[in-house]
Formats: C-alpha cells, sequence, structure tokens
C-alpha cells in the first residue's frame, strides 16, 4: 500500500520526526563549508607565504650595482615568468599574422622555428620560459606553449632551434654562435637588469628599497627611477639575491600608473648544474630542418623588441638619437613621403593603422602619433619616425627641435 | 547449533564490507552491459583510428602532417612515432568527447534508476544512501578510466601498426627510451582519467536533483559546454582558472622534460575541490531526498 501513496507517507514521516527537515537541510552546510575553505586556502595561503620580508643585512645601491656587475653565475636552471603589457590593442590574429610576417620576411620559406620569428612573440602577453644554463657554451632556453614546447638550444658551437609544434628545426653552426649570444632578444630578468643598468646615469636616481622574496630565494630590490620628466618611464624594479647578486626578477612600472608593461621573474630557480642531456639536441626523424644561411634573409627584417631602453637604438643605420638618457628620441628617416601608409600602400591594413593614432601638428608639420603605455612613436607626414619612452608632448618638442 | 541461531547471528550483524564490493560489482557489471556505454566506448575507441588513417593518408608523400602547426596537440610526430597518436588522440578527446560520456553514465547514475522505479528496491537493501552514492560514484570513476584507457590502447594499436615505434623526443627536444616514452603515455592516461574526476562529480550531483536520467545528461552535456566557452572568452578570464576544463591540456606537460608540475598540480588540486563540493553537495541532496519513484 504504502509505495503508491507516497504523499501520505512522507507526511506522516514528517510529523514523526518534526526536527528531521531542518536537520536535512543542515547537510547542505557540508558542500557550503568546503567551498569556504576552499576559498579560504586560496585566498590566505599567497598572502602568508608572501608575508615578512627576509632580514638582510643593509646594503648601498652602489654595492648592489657591483654585485650585480660581479656576479657570475655558469651554471642555473629555473622557470621564469614574462608577461608584457603594453597597452596595445588585441588585435588577435591580426596581431599574429603581421608578427609572423615581419619575422619571415626576405625568405620565402621561413622556419617556424627560427628563433627570431618565435621569440617575437614574447613582446605581449605572459609567457612561461625555462632556462638552463651550464657554463658560456651551453644554455637552453624554452617558451612554453599549450601542447608544445620552443626549444633554443646552445650547445657549444651548434645553436638548435625546435619548434615541437610543427616539429622544424632551425640549426646554425660555427663562428656566428658566440655573435648570436648576444643578438638574443632578451628574456630573463639578467637580460633586462643588464639592459636598464646600461642606462643608469646623472638622470637617474638609484636606490635599494628594501627586501623581498623571489622565488624562494631572499633578495634586495633595486629601485632604478628617472629623473627627468618628460618620459614615460615610471620606475624600474630589480630583485638581487642577496647570496650571487643575479637579478631574479624585472619590474617595468610605467608613470601614468596602472600594472607593469614588462615584469619578467623567476618562479622557481635552481643554481645546481643542469643534466647534461638537457642540452643534447637531434633533430626528430621526419622533422624539417632549415640551416641558417637558408633563412639569412630572414633576420634583416626582424623588429628588434624588449630591451631596448635609452640609447639602445644606436648604431642602427640611418638612425639619429636626440636627447640623453631616460627622454632620448630615436629618430630616421623612412623615405615615404605621405607618413602613415593609407588606403594606396598599406590597403584596409594601412587605412586601419591610421585610425589607432592621433593626429598631431607643430612647427615640424603634421602627423601621427601611436601610443603604447610606455614607448610613443611619433610619424610625420614628411616621412620622418621619432620614437622613444616619452609622452606624446616630448616627442613633438623633440621633432620640433629636430627640425 | 542449531542453523535458526546462525541465521540470527547473521541478521543482527552489519553488512559485511565485502557487501559493498559485491553492489560495486554488480553496479559495473549493469554499466558497462548497457548498450548506451558500448556504443559510447565505441565512438571513443573510433577517434584515434580516424585520425590514425588521416595523418597515414596526409603524409603518404613524406609531407610534415599538421599544416605546420595546427591541429591537436603532438599531431606533428605521429608519423615519427606511432606512440605520439596516444597523446595526440587523448588531447583530441579529452575536450569533448570523453567528458560527454563521462557526463551521460554520471548523469544516468541516480536519475535514471528514479526514471526506471528501480531507485527504490536498491534502496530497500541493507546498503544506506550515502553507501550506494558511494558507489554510484566509484563506477562513475571506474568508467573514467576504462574510458581514457579505451582511447589510449586503441591508439597503440593504431600507432603500432601504421607509424614506426622506438625512441622519441620530447616537446623539449630531448630524447628518451621507448620504455620511459611507455611510461609517461600511461601516466598520461591516469592523469586524463584524474581530470574527469570534477565532471564525474558534477554529473552525479546533477543527477540526484531530477528524477530524469535524460534530463541530468542533457544537463551535465549542457554545463560541460557552457563551461568551455566561457573558458573561451578573454573577459572572464578572472574566473578561468575556477572552471574544472581549464587545466585539462596540462597533461602534455608530462612530455616535458624535465616535467613542468605547477598546471598538473593545479588540475589535479582544482578535481579534488570538484570532487569534495558536488560530491557533498549530492550528498546532501540524496540523503535528504524523498525517493518516491
Amino acid at each position: 500500500m504504502a509505495p503508491y501513496e507516497s504523499d501520505d507517507a512522507v507526511g506522516a514521516a514528517r510529523d514523526e520526526y518534526p526536527r528531521s527537515g531542518r536537520r536535512k537541510a543542515a547537510r547542505y552546510a557540508v558542500p557550503v563549508a568546503v567551498v569556504g575553505v576552499a576559498a579560504a586556502t586560496i585566498g590566505l595561503v599567497p598572502a602568508l607565504a608572501d608575508s615578512g620580508d627576509p632580514d638582510l643585512p643593509r646594503i648601498s645601491a652602489q654595492q648592489l650595482i657591483e654585485k650585480i656587475a660581479k656576479s657570475d653565475v655558469q651554471q642555473l636552471s629555473g622557470t621564469v615568468k614574462v608577461s608584457t603589457d603594453l597597452g596595445l590593442p588585441d588585435l588577435g590574429g591580426l596581431e599574429d599574422g603581421l608578427m609572423s610576417g615581419s619575422g619571415r620576411g626576405g625568405s620565402g620559406d621561413g622556419s617556424s622555428a627560427d628563433p627570431k620569428a618565435k621569440l617575437t612573440e614574447l613582446v605581449s602577453g605572459t609567457h612561461t620560459l625555462r632556462v638552463a644554463a651550464d657554463g658560456p657554451d651551453r644554455q637552453k632556453l624554452s617558451l612554453l606553449e599549450s601542447g608544445a614546447e620552443y626549444s633554443l638550444i646552445h650547445d657549444g658551437k651548434d645553436v638548435w632551434g625546435y619548434d615541437s609544434k610543427s616539429n622544424q628545426v632551425f640549426h646554425s653552426t660555427g663562428s656566428a654562435s658566440g655573435k648570436d649570444r648576444d643578438a638574443e632578444p632578451p628574456a630573463t630578468p639578467k637580460d633586462f637588469a643588464d639592459q636598464a643598468l646600461k642606462s643608469v646615469d646623472d638622470t637617474t636616481s638609484v636606490t635599494v628599497d628594501g627586501t623581498a622574496h623571489v622565488a624562494g630565494r631572499d633578495a634586495y630590490k633595486l629601485l632604478i627611477r628617472p629623473k627627468q620628466s618628460g618620459t614615460t618611464v615610471g620606475a624600474i624594479s630589480i630583485a638581487v639575491d642577496a647570496r650571487t647578486g643575479m637579478p631574479l626578477k624585472f619590474t617595468l612600472t610605467p608613470r601614468s600608473g596602472g600594472a607593469a608593461v614588462l615584469d619578467a621573474g623567476f618562479t622557481q630557480v635552481s643554481f645546481a648544474r643542469p643534466a647534461a642531456s638537457t642540452f643534447d639536441f637531434t633533430p626528430p626523424k621526419g622533422a624539417k630542418v632549415t640551416e641558417e644561411k637558408d633563412a639569412a634573409g630572414a633576420r634583416e627584417h626582424t623588429p628588434e623588441h624588449g630591451g631596448d631602453f635609452a640609447g639602445g637604438l644606436e648604431g642602427k643605420d640611418g638612425l639619429k638619437v636626440l636627447g640623453k638618457g631616460w627622454t632620448s628620441v630615436a629618430t630616421f628617416d623612412t623615405g615615404a613621403k605621405g607618413g602613415v601608409p593609407t588606403g594606396s600602400q598599406g590597403g584596409e591594413l594601412g587605412g586601419f593603422l591610421g585610425s589607432l593614432g592621433d593626429p598631431v601638428s607643430g612647427r615640424f608639420g603634421k602627423g601621427t602619433v601611436f601610443s603604447t603605455r610606455l614607448v610613443n612613436a611619433l610619424i610625420t607626414d614628411d616621412g620622418k619616425v621619432y620614437a622613444g619612452t616619452v609622452t606624446k608632448d616630448a616627442l613633438v618638442k623633440a621633432a620640433d627641435a629636430g627640425k | 547449533m542449531s542453523r535458526a541461531d546462525v541465521v540470527q547471528a547473521g541478521a543482527g550483524r552489519r553488512p559485511n564490507p565485502l557487501w559493498t564490493l559485491g553492489l560495486l560489482r554488480s553496479e559495473l557489471v549493469t554499466t558497462v552491459r548497457r548498450w548506451r556505454t558500448l556504443a559510447l566506448l565505441g565512438v571513443l575507441a573510433a577517434v584515434p583510428v580516424l585520425v590514425g588513417i588521416a595523418v597515414k593518408i596526409e603524409t603518404r608523400g613524406g609531407g610534415p602532417a599538421g599544416g605546420g602547426g595546427e591541429g591537436p596537440a603532438f599531431i606533428s610526430q605521429i608519423t615519427n612515432n606511432g606512440l605520439f597518436l596516444v597523446f595526440t588522440a587523448l588531447a583530441a578527446t579529452l575536450p569533448f568527447f570523453l567528458p560527454m560520456a563521462v557526463g551521460v553514465v554520471a548523469g544516468d547514475a541516480v536519475a535514471g534508476e528514479a526514471g526506471a522505479g528501480t531507485l527504490r528496491y536498491l534502496l530497500v537493501a541493507p546498503a544506506g544512501r550515502t553507501r550506494l552514492l558511494l558507489t554510484k560514484y566509484a563506477t562513475v570513476l571506474a568508467f573514467c578510466l576504462l574510458a581514457t584507457l579505451v582511447v589510449a590502447v586503441s591508439a597503440l594499436l593504431v600507432g603500432a601498426l601504421l607509424f614506426p615505434l622506438g625512441e622519441l623526443t620530447t616537446i623539449s627536444g630531448t630524447r628518451i627510451s621507448f620504455a620511459e616514452g611507455l611510461g609517461r603515455a600511461v601516466l598520461i592516461a591516469l592523469v586524463v582519467a584524474a581530470s574527469l574526476v570534477g565532471v564525474a562529480a558534477l554529473g552525479l550531483f546533477v543527477s540526484t536533483l531530477t528524477n530524469s536520467g535524460i534530463a541530468a545528461m542533457a544537463t551535465t552535456v549542457g554545463l560541460l559546454i557552457t563551461v568551455q566557452i566561457v573558458d573561451q572568452i578573454p573577459q572572464l578570464h578572472a574566473l578561468q582558472p575556477y572552471l574544472f576544463s581549464h587545466y585539462w591540456l596540462s597533461f602534455a606537460d608530462l612530455m616535458r622534460d624535465p616535467v613542468y608540475w605547477d598546471d598538473l598540480v593545479r588540475n589535479l588540486g582544482l578535481q579534488g575541490l570538484y570532487a569534495a563540493v558536488f560530491g557533498a553537495a549530492a550528498w546532501a541532496r540524496f540523503t535528504a531526498k524523498d525517493i518516491n519513484a
């Protein structure tokens, strides 16, 4: 009888145990409590781990810079997180197209394993890199991608680039390798720090800004601030490992405030010798291997990036640098009249680029300013380009003065 | 001692722990014997066959597979080493086929019994609701593992038949022996199976909310699709690390050398959290529910 009169049966049960309804509702406290504990753990654990800067002996800025210069780390391996936020509009696929286009320009069938083409990707977004080094002759830099990896391996006289996604290999040998290393785009905190310290002069204030934990190590924080007004660089903070003097974290914040333009830091680091097999590379069967001479043309056309702070652009063909220190402006003549490529030259892209810039005018004439959060560039209608880590006004002033 | 005494002693005893195993065994057998389950497993086994044949045909002329980086992860390495078909097949099935199959089985677990009117007979047995729910969840988890292994074994067979095997290159560019590669394949299959733990718990919770098996399956699979779409919208990036599917493809990190553990650990932690939250919610619902069907 009971099964078919379930409503009555349920009612009877409720009468029998008047408090059972509340007890049943109380069971939902269990999943709620699990969520609460999880949220608290996620929120509190990083806060607890961060708390308490290490106690380190006092050190002057000068001593710290010397410590960085003397630092001679030969063996290390670690993971680096690089975030770049130049405030560029998110162009999605178009951006990819432009970048791969610029990286492959010059050689018809550029390899996707060409280091220059590949590491241009670092210009925007957040990336995880792995670095390993064993002396001056063996280094490895890997760019971790979803389900794939790009590795750049320097082993003696060989430099290998391996793109696991497309199974392509780039290879260069011989005397070029030494020079190649200098030409490698900066990716680690040390590369960025070296660039920044090059620009330290009387236009800069350098202070030691306390201590911090970086990648589980005690570090001093070196704060570099431009004294000049008119630059877009707000401050550069470098965390320097207290024991080895190696820069562990590099943060560049713009004067306009907000998130860092560039943030590169170790999330994990070890100064032990990496396994020798790390640097061994033989191209896998069936992989397409591109030798360097095949791709040499690509080299010329690849844009510089990352670490070009004040003065870094000097020495390029037809390039002049106006001003000094942080407010220096690089200028060159494209020779193309008409300024920003318009419909006739760039097709739809030209019109699109034009819409991204702000028109300005001054004694130099008319032009268009393209702004990012760090670098501003002015392209005048008579084909000159002025660019630097300076504000728009400073750029116009430089153009006026250069006229 | 008379017979009656023995029976009496047996009746007064708590249910034998082995009895739960018996319940689990009967659940497993019932689940695997369903035509629906066999069809799902058949579809899963067919995916590696399709991928393998497609890659074989595409690379017949000696060209590279994957059109220079497109397609599922690892697809360009399959021609060098058949073992990579295991990873490609798992990468291809993990976003949709595998969780859909798990969603169907998990959604059906309780609601299907309720819909067919068999749930109350299960509860007549002295198992208790908590134990029945745990058994149901264990069955769904066993299916997660079974489904993953079906894909992996099918891919390994197809890969061994169509492509060479041997030493392989990790995606970091270092070389490992075939035995180590096989070990990593097993590890990857286990991680993929563990990645489905969250969906399984979610499906089981949905299953306790309704008496219609179809509604529970549809809701679970619908949630799966919604979560995958939300995971693709860049504006919602603050939310994405908490979506159960966010770190699914981190199993590929096991093919790096050295292995990159960060995302793998996050993935397993997240799956554990989903299992705890929705498992507890399913328990709260199921033990407090009025069973009238």
